[in-house]
C-alpha cells in the first residue's frame, strides 16, 4: 500500500551558479560551483554525499537534437571527484530537475541513502547557434523536423486567442504584459540572466520568432546550474534549523495526443493538470490559489505561463487576462507566479530549471532573497511547475515545498 | 477496341513569375507574360502526383493497371521515381511502372506505350503523368522561356472521353537541346538551326504523315494542340500547315505558365479537352528527338469529368513571386554556404517501414471506437484497443486549420515555417507545414487540403512527405 510522501524529505542546502551566457564556464564548472554552495549551505562535505542524482540532457552542439546519447551520471562524480559514490543520470525533457530530485526524494525516503546530491545542469551556449536549434524528438526523416519550441507553443498562443475571442493584438497585449512582469522581477534579482525592465510596446514591437510570439515572449537562453542537498525529515534538524519540506510531487507524461486527437484544443494542457492534481492531493492542498504562497511556473514563453496557471487550477480557464490586468500573479497580488524572473528571464538552462525554481521557493521561504525588497511576508508553501516537451505531448511535473 | 483517354488531369504551381521581375533582375528587355515556378518543395515527381491525383478524382484508384511517368528531370537519375508516384497515389501493386526519361517528348512515348498495352490487352486503365521542373541557366534565354508543371491522361478501353483514331511516330537523331549528366543546366546550338531543321521539319514531316496515312486535312479538325517552341514559330507553323491559328490553333501557355518541357504539349491537350464538345476532333502533335502525333475524337463521356482542377482552374489560382532571389533559393541555384544549417535527419529504413502513412498517407481507423488516427499507431489514441485497425487513405480528405504559428526560427528556404494543425473532415489529425500560404491570408478554421511535397534533404535521400495548402480554388 503506498504511503503519503507529503514532509518525509527535507531539503537542507541549496545552490545555484551564475545563470547567463557563460562563455567561460562548462557545465563542469556550473556543477562545482552550484554543488558547493549547496554543501556550504547544508553545512556538510562531499564526502557526506552518500548518493547523488544528475538531471541534464547533454545539449549537444548540433542545434538539431535535444538528445542525451552517452551521458551518464559522470556528468557530476567527475568534475565534483564523488569517490565511486552511486550516480544516477535522469532526463526528461525540460522536466528533468524536478524529475531527478523527485528520483533523489524517493531514494531518501525509502531509507536507502542518507543524504543525497542532486544537480541539475545544461550548458546551451556551446551550440553556435540562437536559440535552442530545431526539434526532433525522435529523430525520424520527416517528422517534426525543421520546427521549432516558440513554433509549437505559438501554436498554443494562437488558439487561445482564438478559443476566448482576443484579437492577435489584444492576445499579444496580454502575453506583453506576462513578460513585463517578469523583466521587472528579474530586476531585482542579482541571480539572474535577463534584468533588462521593459516596457509592453517592447515586447509588442520586438522581432517576431514564431508569430504571434515575439522576442520578448520567449525565454532566455542561458547557461546555469543548480544544486540541492536532500535529506529524511526527521533528520533534518541534526543539521540547521532552517530548511524546506517536500509536500507533494507530480509527474504526468502524456501519450502525445495533441497532434492525433482532435479534441485536444492546445488552450488547456492535461499532464499540467494531472502532474498539478497529484502534487495537491499529495500536499493536501484542496484550494492552490489560497493555500500556495507563490508559484515558480515554466514559462518557457509568455503563453506557457497563462495556460500553465490555468492548467493548475490556479485562476479559472479563460480567465489568465483578468488577473494579468488586475495583476494577480505579481509579488503584491493574490498569488505571486515566476518572482524570481521565471524561466523567461531568469534563464532556462534546460536540465537545471527544475532545481533552479525549487531554490527560488527555498529562498523565499527561508526569508532569505538577497533583494529585500523581493522577499515575500511569511511564506508558507510553494510550487514549482516544470514541463517538458510540446503541446499536446508534454512531460510535467510539479513539485510542492514548504516550511515544517 | 476502342481505346482512349478516360480522364485527364493537370498541375501548375502556385507561384508565378513575371517577365518584369526577370526583367528588373537583369536589366534586359522585359518580355511578356508570366512563367510558373514550382515551389521550393516542389519536384517533377510531386509535381506528377498532383495532376495524377487531378486525373484520378472520382475513380476507383484500384483499377489502374500501371503508370508510366514522363521527365526530363527525375528526382532520382537512378531509382525509379514512377514506382514512388504509384505509392503515394495508392495504386496497386501488382502494376506496370516506368520512367520515360531524357526527351522532352517523353509525355507522348509514355502515352504511346499505354495506349498500346490497351490495346494489347496487357492492361485496362493505364495512367500517364508528365512533368518537368528544369532549371534553365540565371539570365539565360531559357529562364525566361522554362515553366513548372505536369499533366496526366488515363488510358482505358471504356468510358472514353476521347478515342484516340489514330497515330504516327518518328524517331530521329537531331541535337538540338541536350544535358550531359555533368551539366547543370540545358545546353543548345544556333537557335535557326535548331528550329528549321529540327522542329520546324520535325513536326511538318509528322503530320503530313498524318494527313496522308489517315487522309485527312485540316479543315477536319476543330483543334491542333502542337508543342511551342515559342509563341512566333507556334502561329507560324500553324499557318503553314494549313490551320487557322485564330480558331483552330491550341493556345501553347507559354506565356502563362512557360514551357513545361515533356509536360508541355500535354498540358495543352488538358486545356484543349477543357473547351471540347463530343464529336470534335483534335490533332495532338509533340516533338523532340523525332515526332508524334494522334488523331483525337471527343467522345460523350468528356461531359462527366468537367471537375478536374485541370489547366483553367491550375492558372486561376496563383501567387506572385516577385523576388529574384526567392526563386535563386527554391531552385537552389547559389553556393548558400549554409553550414551553419541544422543537419537534417534521414533513415531509409525508417523510411521504408513507415512508407504506408509517409507516402500513401494511410492513417488508422480502429474497429473498435471508429475513430481516425495519423499517422498510424499501435495502440488505439482514443480506447487504447492494440492492433485492431483497417488502413485508410487521408490524402483525398479536405482539412480545417485549427490553430498554426509562424516560425522564423526554424531553418527554412521560405520563411516563416507555418506549423499547422489541420483536423481532417471525417475524422484524424494531422501535424504539418502549411505551404504556397500567403502569410497574410492565414486564420483558424481556413479550409486546407493535402498535397505532397520535398520536406527535405538527408545523406543524399530526397524525405517527401505529406504537407497541406489552402485549399485551391
Amino acid at each position: 500500500m503506498a504511503e503519503s510522501f507529503k514532509d518525509k524529505v527535507a531539503i537542507i542546502g541549496m545552490g545555484c551558479s551564475k545563470f547567463g551566457e557563460n562563455w567561460d564556464m562548462g557545465s563542469e564548472d556550473m556543477v562545482v560551483d552550484a554543488t558547493y554552495d549547496a554543501l556550504a549551505d547544508a553545512g556538510i562535505e562531499m564526502k557526506d554525499i552518500d548518493a547523488a542524482w544528475v538531471g541534464t540532457i547533454g545539449f549537444h552542439g548540433t542545434g538539431t537534437g535535444m538528445t542525451s546519447t552517452g551521458i551518464t551520471g559522470a556528468a557530476i562524480s567527475m568534475p565534483l571527484k564523488l569517490q565511486y559514490k552511486p550516480v544516477t543520470h535522469v532526463e526528461n525533457g525540460c522536466a528533468t530537475g524536478t524529475d531527478a530530485l523527485r528520483n533523489a526524494a524517493f531514494a531518501v525516503a525509502a531509507k536507502v541513502y542518507d543524504i543525497v546530491l542532486v544537480v541539475g545542469v545544461e550548458k546551451l551556449k556551446d551550440t553556435g547557434f540562437g536559440g535552442l536549434g530545431e526539434l526532433a524528438i525522435p529523430p525520424h526523416p520527416v517528422f517534426e523536423g525543421g520546427i521549432t519550441a516558440p513554433g509549437m507553443y505559438a501554436l498554443a498562443a494562437t488558439r487561445y486567442f482564438k478559443k476566448y475571442g482576443l484579437t492577435p493584438e489584444e492576445g499579444k497585449r496580454m502575453l506583453a504584459k506576462v513578460s513585463v512582469k517578469s523583466h521587472y522581477n528579474a530586476s531585482r534579482n542579482p541571480r539572474a540572466h535577463l534584468r533588462n525592465v521593459i516596457t509592453e510596446e517592447q515586447v509588442i514591437n520586438a522581432p517576431v520568432i514564431a508569430w504571434p510570439l515575439g522576442l520578448f515572449d520567449c525565454c532566455g537562453v542561458t547557461d546555469g546550474a543548480a544544486a540541492a542537498i536532500l535529506c529524511r525529515a526527521e533528520d533534518a534538524k541534526k543539521f540547521k534549523d532552517d530548511y524546506v519540506l517536500i509536500k507533494g510531487l507530480g509527474l504526468s507524461v502524456g501519450p502525445g495526443q495533441g497532434s492525433i486527437r482532435t479534441d485536444y484544443d492546445f488552450t488547456i494542457w492535461d499532464e499540467t493538470v494531472h502532474a498539478s492534481k497529484q502534487a495537491y492531493a499529495m500536499a493536501g492542498i484542496t484550494n492552490p490559489r489560497k493555500e500556495l504562497d507563490l508559484v515558480e511556473c515554466h514559462d518557457c514563453f509568455s503563453i506557457s505561463e497563462v495556460i500553465a496557471v490555468e492548467s493548475m487550477g490556479l485562476c479559472e480557464r479563460g480567465k489568465a487576462r483578468a488577473d494579468i490586468e488586475s495583476g494577480a500573479w505579481t509579488q503584491k497580488g493574490e498569488i505571486p507566479v515566476n518572482l524570481s524572473g521565471g524561466l523567461k528571464a531568469f534563464g532556462h538552462p534546460i536540465g537545471a530549471s527544475g532545481c533552479r525554481e525549487a531554490f527560488e521557493i527555498y529562498q523565499q521561504l527561508l526569508g532569505r532573497a538577497e533583494d529585500k525588497t523581493r522577499r515575500l511576508k511569511n511564506p508558507r508553501m510553494g510550487l514549482v511547475h516544470n514541463q517538458a516537451g510540446l503541446p499536446g505531448k508534454f512531460m510535467c511535473a510539479v513539485a510542492i515545498y514548504g516550511l515544517p | 477496341m476502342a481505346v482512349g483517354i478516360t480522364s485527364y488531369g493537370a498541375y501548375i504551381p502556385m507561384y508565378r513569375m513575371n517577365m518584369q521581375t526577370l526583367a528588373r533582375t537583369w536589366g534586359s528587355p522585359a518580355g511578356k507574360g508570366e512563367k510558373a515556378v514550382a515551389n521550393w518543395d516542389e519536384d517533377s515527381l510531386t509535381m506528377a502526383t498532383e495532376s495524377s491525383v487531378d486525373c484520378l478524382n472520382g475513380l476507383d484508384r484500384s483499377t489502374i493497371d500501371g503508370l508510366y511517368f514522363a521527365t526530363t528531370t527525375p528526382a532520382y537519375r537512378e531509382k525509379q521515381n514512377a514506382s514512388i508516384i504509384a505509392k503515394v497515389i495508392d495504386l496497386r501493386r501488382d502494376i506496370t511502372t516506368a520512367d520515360f526519361a531524357n526527351s522532352v517528348r517523353g509525355g507522348t512515348n509514355a502515352l504511346k506505350a499505354a495506349i498500346d498495352a490497351v490495346k494489347a490487352g496487357s492492361a485496362k486503365r493505364f495512367l500517364v503523368a508528365a512533368a518537368d521542373c528544369r532549371v534553365p541557366a540565371p539570365d539565360s534565354q531559357f529562364e525566361r522561356l522554362f515553366g513548372d508543371g505536369s499533366a496526366a491522361f488515363l488510358i482505358g478501353d471504356s468510358d472514353l472521353a476521347v478515342e484516340i483514331e489514330g497515330s504516327a511516330s518518328i524517331s530521329s537523331e537531331f541535337m538540338d537541346i541536350w544535358k550531359r549528366e555533368e551539366d547543370r543546366y540545358v545546353q543548345a546550338w544556333e537557335e535557326r538551326f535548331i528550329v528549321t531543321k529540327g522542329y520546324l521539319a520535325h513536326l511538318e514531316e509528322i503530320i503530313s504523315i498524318i494527313f496522308k496515312k489517315y487522309k485527312v486535312t485540316p479543315k477536319d479538325f476543330s483543334k491542333v494542340v502542337f508543342y511551342a517552341f515559342d509563341q512566333r514559330r507556334h502561329l507560324e507553323i500553324a499557318k503553314k500547315l494549313g490551320f487557322d491559328p485564330a480558331t483552330q490553333l491550341q493556345d501553347s501557355l507559354l506565356s502563362t505558365v512557360g514551357h513545361t518541357g515533356s509536360a508541355q504539349a500535354m498540358m495543352m491537350l488538358v486545356a484543349a479537352l477543357e473547351e471540347a464538345k463530343p464529336g470534335d476532333k483534335i490533332l495532338f502533335a509533340n516533338y523532340g528527338d523525332g515526332a508524334d502525333a494522334f488523331i483525337l475524337k471527343v467522345c460523350d463521356q468528356i461531359e462527366k469529368i468537367r471537375d478536374r482542377r485541370g489547366i483553367k482552374k491550375n492558372l486561376a489560382s496563383r501567387m506572385e513571386l516577385s523576388s529574384y532571389g526567392k526563386y535563386l533559393h527554391f531552385r537552389n541555384i547559389l553556393d548558400w554556404g549554409r553550414q551553419r544549417e541544422p543537419e537534417r535527419f534521414g533513415a531509409l529504413t525508417m523510411s521504408w517501414r513507415d512508407r504506408s502513412w509517409l507516402l500513401s498517407c494511410h492513417g488508422h481507423k480502429c474497429r473498435q471506437c471508429g475513430t481516425i488516427q495519423f499517422p498510424m499507431q499501435r495502440v488505439c489514441t482514443w480506447c487504447q484497443a492494440k492492433d485492431d485497425f483497417d488502413e485508410v487513405r487521408l490524402s483525398d480528405k479536405k482539412g480545417t486549420l485549427f490553430t498554426y504559428s509562424m516560425d522564423n526560427l526554424a531553418t527554412s528556404v521560405d520563411k516563416p515555417t507555418v506549423i499547422a494543425i489541420v483536423n481532417i473532415v471525417g475524422g484524424g489529425r494531422f501535424s504539418t507545414v502549411l505551404t504556397d500560404r500567403d502569410t497574410e491570408k492565414i486564420s483558424p478554421d481556413m479550409p486546407v487540403e493535402f498535397t505532397f511535397r520535398r520536406v527535405h534533404e538527408a545523406q543524399g535521400i530526397h524525405n517527401y512527405f505529406w504537407k497541406c495548402r489552402p485549399a485551391r480554388a
